[in-house]
């Protein structure tokens, strides 16, 4: 297949493994904040490609890894209520609430649909005037300009009946956050679909303030492999820099439309994240200009007090403190049909690609 | 006749009389459901019988390559025939919403008796239920088939004969069925030509069984695609499996879909192929036998039982890592980003 058989060359593959091999000296630790990149490396089997010195680990890169409980619990109140219909995408319906899920919901006979994207649930709303439809919005800047364009359909059409309740992330602070709490990381791989739309200045501070490079990666095995060969160098020469790997798609300056369209629905705000708690300037909330499409203004909810796992450690994970196999619930009492944590829900969370791909 | 199904058509009376000679005998003729007797006296002389049951709730009813009728005949016979059995008789039952259009229940009832002729099998019974509008989706299909099974075959669906150095093989590309229902249904505005690999495999399998290969294990892999069967194989046994992505075919507009999607072609459901363990010794001639049928064509080796990673499957990825393969759990769904 073109564009993506390229990137899958055995010879090449090995070729860029040998390169790393001769330069890597000492014990490097590289993160990646996407959950596509975590699912890449595992589902390619590149840990087991990497000279033992080299260790990766998986960030807060997966939007339903890191999105708070209490939101959860917010959305099933939402859920509850007449006439309302919850539009969402489908990773997030199986994630534990306090005390139920959206998923129990839909089964109890509250009106929950999977779409593919804030337009099916505009559609949703246009085909059903007497009910009201609530999208709940999550992910980083990559798909923040979608829920814009959205918003802005429903602005410019008149849509009455249609609400988004936003968990959008910012991916910055937080991959600055967990410098800062001393988590040893050498290297960032960075997120590419992030990137396309913020461009590369998001990420300067990483090598000035932290002295961390960052390397902007694309999916596939050669470009991850590339990436991690430039992350290596960039650190036996003590030269941490931001560079992009995926030239293909990422531009310096982004996507600037996007940007455009982002700032003009999105306001930021301090957030929670699940793992490193509240972030100052991390979370995107709807701007006064398009507040009567906020749910989280039109409707006001009484939510459940928010109960916190026992003994699951997916904050620890998030932070590339742990590994999802030092959890003691791992494939013990969660796995993907039964998860505890949202690690495991979502097909991008890290527990979920180990259980998936690296369950030995 | 009428347009649509209705109530009265489940009600045992003269509609569901009608129903079930203007349609039903009508399309699965045979002496044995013509005698319409309460139960279908059947001639077998065997020892061993081999007896199955499946329900079909596919959505949508019909789909690039094929449709619940043709899916419930293929379904059942197939899991009769990776048993080692030769397929031979099945019941049809219907559980149909009233209001179901009758020319649609016709199509599938059509294509139900052309896939029996084509597997050489019959359809001795069935029953029909008619249920409130909403209290079911449209159609749903349970199909139970009886075959009769060989002594030399009965290890077969147990697998107990596998040995380390036996042979992986299946009969052609994956994930064509769970991609083409997928880009079927409505919300995904694919436009794609993924056909279902939906078919019956018992000539196929015959063909095999027929030659004296020694086949250690045969299963089909439909829910759950590709690596659930290896799973199932290896489950709790002294011995792994070992297979090589290279060696896995899949159709280039299936392999495309799933990339856009996130999915993983070795977790998606197939209804046409078979998963076979066979001895080292027997592998190039069972695989020769395979790729002359036209439901074998794409037929590959795919790896072999070794003697490491016991319990568990790995996959040697196309870039020359290795990573272990998993049952699917839960269901797979499109991310995010």
């Amino acid at each position: 297949m073109k564009f993506i058989d390229e990137f899958r060359n055995k010879e090449k593959a090995k070729k860029i493994v040998r390169a790393i091999e001769n330069i890597s000296t000492k014990e490097i630790k590289l993160m990646e904040v996407c959950g596509g990149h975590t699912m890449s490396i595992q589902k390619f089997g590149i840990p087991s490609l990497l000279p033992p010195q080299i260790e990766l680990l998986s960030g807060p890169g997966c939007p339903v890894c890191v999105t708070d409980r209490k939101y959860i619990d917010q959305a099933i109140a939402y859920a509850r209520l007449d006439n309302v219909i919850i539009t969402t995408f489908g990773d997030l319906i199986r994630v534990p609430g306090s005390s139920s899920s959206l998923d129990n919901e839909k089964a109890k006979g509250r009106s929950i649909k999977i779409v593919y994207s804030i337009l099916d649930a505009l559609k949703i709303a246009k085909e059903n005037p007497t009910k009201k439809v609530i999208f709940l919005a999550i992910g980083f800047e990559t798909t923040v300009p979608g829920t814009a364009a959205g918003v802005i359909t429903a602005a410019k059409e008149n849509v009455d009946n249609f609400y988004v309740f936003s968990s959008h992330k910012v991916m910055p602070p937080a991959m600055n956050a967990l410098i800062d709490e001393g988590v040893k990381i050498n290297g960032y791989i960075g997120p590419g679909h992030v990137s396309t739309i913020t461009g590369t200045g998001i990420y300067s501070g990483l090598a000035e303030n932290f002295n961390v490079g960052c390397v902007i990666s694309g999916f596939e095995p050669l470009d991850l492999l590339q990436s991690i060969y430039m992350l290596v160098k960039q650190f036996e020469e003590k030269n941490p820099k931001v560079e992009i790997q995926y030239k293909r798609a990422v531009k310096v300056e982004g996507n600037i439309k996007a940007k455009e369209m982002m700032y003009d629905v999105f306001e930021y705000r301090d957030d929670w994240w699940r793992g490193l708690g509240t972030l100052a300037n991390s979370g995107l909330g709807i701007s006064k200009k398009y507040a009567k499409f906020d749910a989280e203004r039109k409707f006001d909810v009484e939510v459940e007090k928010t109960k916190e796992d026992k003994g699951c450690i997916c904050g620890e994970i998030l932070k590339g403190l742990k590994s999802p196999k030092d959890c003691s619930l791992f494939a013990n009492v969660c796995d993907p049909s039964n998860p505890v944590g949202a690690c495991m829900v979502s097909n991008e969370g890290a527990c979920h690609a180990f259980y998936k791909y690296n369950r030995e | 006749m009428n347009e649509n199904i209705l109530l009265g058509h489940g009600s045992g009376g003269k509609l569901t009389h009608n129903l079930i000679s203007n349609l039903f005998v009508k399309h699965f003729s045979n002496p044995i459901l013509e005698k319409q007797t309460d139960s279908a006296i059947l001639e077998i002389n065997a020892n061993n019988i081999s007896f199955t049951t499946d329900s079909f709730v596919v959505d949508p009813l019909f789909f690039n390559g094929g449709d619940i009728g043709k899916l419930a005949v293929a379904g059942t016979v197939n899991d009769l025939a990776v048993s080692g059995a030769e397929p031979l008789f099945l019941s049809a039952s219907f559980i149909i919403e009233e209001g179901f259009s009758f020319s649609e229940l016709e199509k599938i009832v059509k294509s139900m008796a052309e896939e029996a002729k084509k597997a050489n099998i019959k359809i001795v019974t069935g029953d029909t239920k008619v249920v409130d509008r909403g209290k079911c989706d449209k159609v749903f299909i349970n199909t139970s088939g009886i075959g009769i099974l060989s002594e030399k075959n009965k290890e077969i669906s147990s697998g107990e004969k596998i040995e380390i150095g036996d042979k992986i093989i299946i009969n052609g590309t994956i994930g064509d069925h769970g991609m083409a229902i997928m880009a079927t249904r409505n919300d995904m505005n694919f436009s794609s030509n993924i056909k279902s690999d939906c078919a019956s495999l018992n000539q196929l399998i015959k063909k095999v069984i027929d030659s004296g290969a020694d086949i250690k294990f045969m299963r089909d892999a439909t829910r759950g695609g590709l690596s659930t069967v290896l799973c199932e194989i290896v489950e709790n046994k002294s011995y792994g499996i070992e297979i090589n992505e290279d060696d896995l075919a899949v159709n280039e507009n299936v392999r495309g879909i799933c990339e856009l999607l996130g999915f993983d072609p070795v977790y998606v459901a197939n209804e046409g192929k078979v998963v076979m363990v066979v001895s080292n010794k027997d592998s190039e001639k069972v695989l020769a036998i395979l790729k002359k049928d036209e439901l074998g064509k794409a037929s590959s080796i795919i790896g072999e039982v070794v003697d490491e990673h016991h319990g568990k499957g790995w996959i040697n990825t196309e870039i020359g890592g290795k990573r272990i393969i998993d049952m699917l759990a839960g269901e797979q769904l499109p991310r995010i980003c």
